[in-house]
């Protein structure tokens, strides 16, 4: 089975996804092209900004540093399926109150990385917070909004649980 | 950029993949987090890439006969949540939250860092402290190299082109193991400009058996061993005066060789600090 074409199937925001791919087709580009996407954002293509973020099986993951035919059989969600899911409806309203998006190109990323981050629960300290959003670039902001919005869906969740 | 066209194959245990990699130009995927990377900007053209993800058994923590043996699918993340290696490793367990940034972290495995070889990398230069050991499976059966072999040049290391690295093994700590690390990078989670893993043995008050890995400051992780044998004799000034004649780091993109050999100094006075606590 060397072949350079290959059929997958992959769930993607829920719904079961048969295709055939190129093998050299990177997930980010399989998620914007083939199933339009396009939430996903494509930036450096070599895992430094992190504006292509998704999750795979759970898991907040690159999407220009895998491949599409290497997720054959996972659960891929983006943040089209995230946010429609209203799992991060707090998160999202956050980044608007405190202006933690301007042009919004790192937004999906910066999105899902903190909910990876957030639920693990209490409340992570702002040097935590800026560790984990380490590897998202964002070049409007300077991160303090962003930071900002994360604490205080931490400080709200975790109130609310009480 | 798109990577250039490649085939790609799925191994279904080692042995297949030990075959799959006789292909000309074949290349093994692991994590994928530098290898995908590369692709990406063509700065390789593989004919094939023989990925290994679904091999059974490359992904467990086991510790045995006074050794930690890590398979080379771990991935960080993984190791990170590890109690065995918070406790028996803690040197790794030091270093593993300064490799690349969580996303990188839920990917990358511990064999690709060792195998890819980066000599900015914080794992080779782990291995090289611990004086661990490394576990190679190719055409002709398994064999066992150690760090202080392993690391052949830039990128390069004794893996052969059919070689798939299956597990690490390092020592496991001990009561009276001592641990430091420290690098400085320009964003947390970068390639360091320097770093500098350490291990020693504390005996009464005085550190035996210290090793000294130093990264980013040449084609592979270097020991200090001049440095190493003031820091047995107590001396961190000494031994900070050593780096002069251990390291000779090149200038690059990020610095200076003169700036990297200061902070070199400043690092190894950081490491000297921690070999002198006693483990919580």
């Amino acid at each position: 089975m060397s072949e350079r074409f290959h059929d997958i199937a992959i769930t993607v925001n829920g719904e079961k996804v048969c295709e055939r791919v190129d093998a050299r087709k990177t997930l980010v580009d399989f998620l914007r092209e083939d199933l339009a996407l396009t939430g996903s954002h494509v930036g450096c293509e070599h895992g430094v900004c992190g504006a292509c973020s998704v999750r795979v099986d759970d898991v907040v993951v690159r999407g220009c540093l895998m491949l599409a035919v290497q997720c054959n059989g996972a659960r891929v969600d983006t943040i089209e399926g995230v946010a429609d899911a209203a799992e991060i409806t707090d998160l999202q309203q956050a980044f608007v109150a405190r202006n933690a998006l301007q042009c919004g190109y790192c937004t999906p990323g910066m999105l899902l990385t903190a909910q990876e981050l957030l639920v693990r629960g209490g409340i992570p300290s702002r040097e935590q917070i800026r560790a984990h959003l380490s590897g998202n670039y964002c070049r409007c902001t300077g991160y303090h909004a962003i930071v900002d919005a994360v604490e205080a869906v931490a400080q709200a969740r975790s109130g609310a649980k009480r | 950029m798109k990577p250039a066209p490649f085939a790609y194959a799925k191994a279904r245990s080692l042995a297949h993949a030990i075959e799959l990699l006789a292909t000309e130009d074949a290349r093994l995927l692991a994590g994928g987090q530098s290898l995908i990377a590369t692709l990406n900007m063509r700065l390789s053209e593989p004919a094939l890439l023989v990925d290994i993800n679904g091999i059974g058994g490359l992904d467990r923590i086991t510790l045995q006969n006074a050794h930690v043996e890590i398979g080379a699918l771990v991935r960080y993340a993984q190791a990170e949540r590890s109690a065995e290696i918070a406790r028996a490793a803690p040197l790794i367990a030091l270093a593993l939250p300064h490799i690349g940034h969580p996303a990188i972290r839920n990917r990358g495995t511990i064999g690709g860092s060792l195998a890819f070889a980066d000599p900015a990398a914080e794992l080779p230069a782990c291995m090289l402290a611990l004086g661990g050991e490394i576990d190679i499976a190719g055409p002709k059966g398994q064999r066992t190299v150690k760090a202080d072999d392993f690391f052949a040049g830039l990128f390069e290391t004794a893996l052969g082109a059919q070689d798939v690295l299956t597990a690490i093994r390092v020592p496991a700590a001990t009561a009276d193991t001592r641990v430091g690390f420290a690098e400085f990078a320009r964003r947390h989670g970068d390639y360091a400009m320097v770093g500098v893993a350490a291990c020693a043995r504390a005996e009464g008050k005085r550190l035996a058996g210290v090793r000294l890995a130093y990264f980013g400051v040449g084609a592979t992780a270097v020991r200090a061993r001049k440095a190493e044998a003031a820091l047995a004799n107590g001396n961190v000034d000494a031994a900070v005066t050593a780096l002069a004649s251990d390291l000779d780091p090149p200038d690059d993109v990020h610095a200076s060789g003169a700036v990297k050999m200061h902070l070199a100094g400043v690092l190894l006075r950081r490491v000297a600090r921690q070999l002198g606590r006693t483990p919580s």
